[in-house]
């Protein structure tokens, strides 16, 4: 299976996942400092920053679009617990 | 204005600057809240109204049961066609009951909640139906009154995603929402009139502010800039007498004491332990010597049958690392390690490593049960745990030196630089 490396900055550890993975699977395992709500997509509490890879994530789907905007997200953030890592990615929350 | 009031004899508004009102209600009688908070006198929800030259702002309002009250204090300082403005400082139950009914009172109010607070927002209001129309807001945005001025601070996760802060401008007077709150009930109202509040105050920041020290840090460098005159919080006393004592309060208390002390290079490992036999024991005594003899690492070593939780707990707050040593009795760690472990929701944990340990006598199920629970709280697991089978032999005490050797370089970070963790493994 393809893999990809996340790295989250704010604890500086990086962790090799298979592709596909959500970062909220990684994040939590690992102890990162991005906080959950709802877990659906829905709240916008995990909202974090992409600091590199932008394009290796999964392309946002309507929903999440809608619930960045209306939590007023940056160019390159994204719900951590919606985006799936397809490639090498570097993340912080937001 | 500094006279005594009591509002148990009275429905008004009381005022306490100018054109400013308190339409809150007391709750002599609540005894527990939200199931985490005990109260010895009650609470107070405490809504505010703001008169300006071109209308009027209602900010925030009480728990449902207390609506009567709230309603009855506004109308009588304020007509509901002049209501221009709802702010809603934190969405909780005990502030928004009321809402819907204001709403249908004063359907031209326009209500002014943070941007994090929209779905919360929606799910509140959903047994109403219908269309409502709301402003979010961030930190600077302001909605005028005439010769009023709101302005609202984004200070996220005091203790909501959603929760801001809104202050009067020309009054000095910071609407704080839950910051600096406390559950106290007094018929005085003011800070300068009611009875000893200052454990109330405390109580109410370890069990609410506690696990958001760092987000109260944040919001303190909005806050301690401002023109403070008067704090009036969502619960408890409002803070016209030196109000800015309750922010220098919330500043000592989010402030860590143990990095005055161990400085900012030397971190803190600590292990606490049971022990039926004095296997465990053995263990801790071991894996705190290796630990010990790793630079930039301070170990404590604490035996759980000799203390109380809540000094633990102040313990792993400040700690940088955890580790826990239990026996397996009946195929299971002993409760006064759960005990402890469930007592941690007071506290941010973000960051911590954890371990465990223990000795055994038939299946030794504990050492992974602990750390699946450490895991459950997302502290980060090292290396993973050690088990030993009754008495532990001169080769597994060096086994136990080791662990805490391993422990305390992964603490002080002198392990393999950007290690690569591999996912399989975080399982």
């Amino acid at each position: 299976m393809a893999k990809a490396k996340i790295t989250f900055e704010d604890i500086a550890q990086t962790v090799n996942v298979p592709a596909g993975t959500r970062v909220i699977e990684v994040s939590e395992k690992i102890g990162a400092g991005i906080i959950y709500g709802c877990r659906e997509g829905d709240c916008g509490t995990c909202m974090m920053h992409v600091q590199e890879g932008w394009n290796n994530l999964t392309v946002p789907s309507v929903l999440e679009e809608k619930v960045l905007k209306e939590n007023m997200a940056g160019r390159h953030d994204r719900l951590a617990c919606q985006a799936q890592i397809l490639g090498d990615c570097s993340v912080k929350p937001a | 204005m500094n006279a005594e009031v009591d509002v148990m004899r009275h429905r008004d508004a009381v005022e306490f600057a100018d054109g400013v009102f308190w339409i809150g209600a007391l709750d002599p009688h609540l005894r527990s809240f939200d199931i985490i908070l005990r109260s010895a006198n009650g609470t107070s929800y405490n809504a505010y109204l703001v008169r300006g030259s071109t209308g009027a702002a209602i900010i925030d309002t009480v728990k449902e049961r207390f609506s009567e009250e709230f309603f009855a204090r506004l109308e009588s300082e304020v007509d509901y066609r002049d209501i221009k403005a709802i702010v809603l400082n934190h969405l909780e139950p005990d502030h928004t009951g009321a809402l819907p009914e204001l709403m249908q009172r004063a359907p031209q109010a326009k209500l002014y909640i943070s941007q994090r607070a929209t779905s919360m927002l929606k799910a509140l209001l959903k047994p109403s139906a219908g269309d409502f129309a709301y402003t979010t807001v961030n930190t600077g945005a302001r909605v005028s009154l005439g010769d009023r001025t709101l302005r609202f601070l984004h200070t996220p996760f005091l203790h909501w995603p959603d929760t801001q802060c809104t202050y009067l401008e020309e009054a000095g007077v910071l609407f704080s929402g839950d910051v600096f709150g406390c559950h106290f009930c007094d018929k005085r109202l003011f800070n300068d009139c009611v009875g000893d509040f200052r454990f109330s105050f405390d109580y109410y920041y370890a069990h609410i502010m506690r696990p958001f020290k760092s987000h109260v840090m944040d919001a303190l460098q909005m806050i301690e800039p401002l023109q403070l005159r008067q704090i009036a919080p969502a619960h408890g006393p409002i803070l016209r007498e030196r109000p800015r004592r309750y922010v220098t309060r919330y500043r000592e208390l989010s402030t860590s004491n143990l990095a005055d002390r161990l400085g900012n290079e030397e971190r803190s490992l600590v292990i606490f332990y049971m022990s039926a036999y004095g296997n465990t024991a053995r263990m801790a005594e071991e894996i705190a010597q290796g630990a010990g003899g790793v630079a930039g690492v301070r170990v404590s070593l604490y035996d759980l049958e000799g203390g109380e939780i809540d000094s633990f707990v102040d313990l792993i707050e400040e700690a940088d690392a955890l580790l826990f040593g239990s026996p397996t009795i009946n195929g299971d760690a002993v409760k006064p390690v759960w005990d402890l472990l469930s007592s941690l929701a007071v506290v941010d944990l973000k960051g911590k490593l954890g371990g465990a340990f223990g000795s055994y006598g038939w299946s030794g199920e504990a050492v992974r049960m602990i750390e699946d629970r450490m895991r459950g709280l997302k502290l980060q697991i090292p290396q993973a745990g050690l088990r030993i089978k009754l008495i532990p032999t001169q080769d597994e005490l060096e086994a136990c030196r080791s662990y805490g050797r391993d422990v305390a370089a992964a603490l002080s970070g002198d392990t393999d630089a950007n290690r690569i963790i591999d996912f399989a493994d975080l399982n």
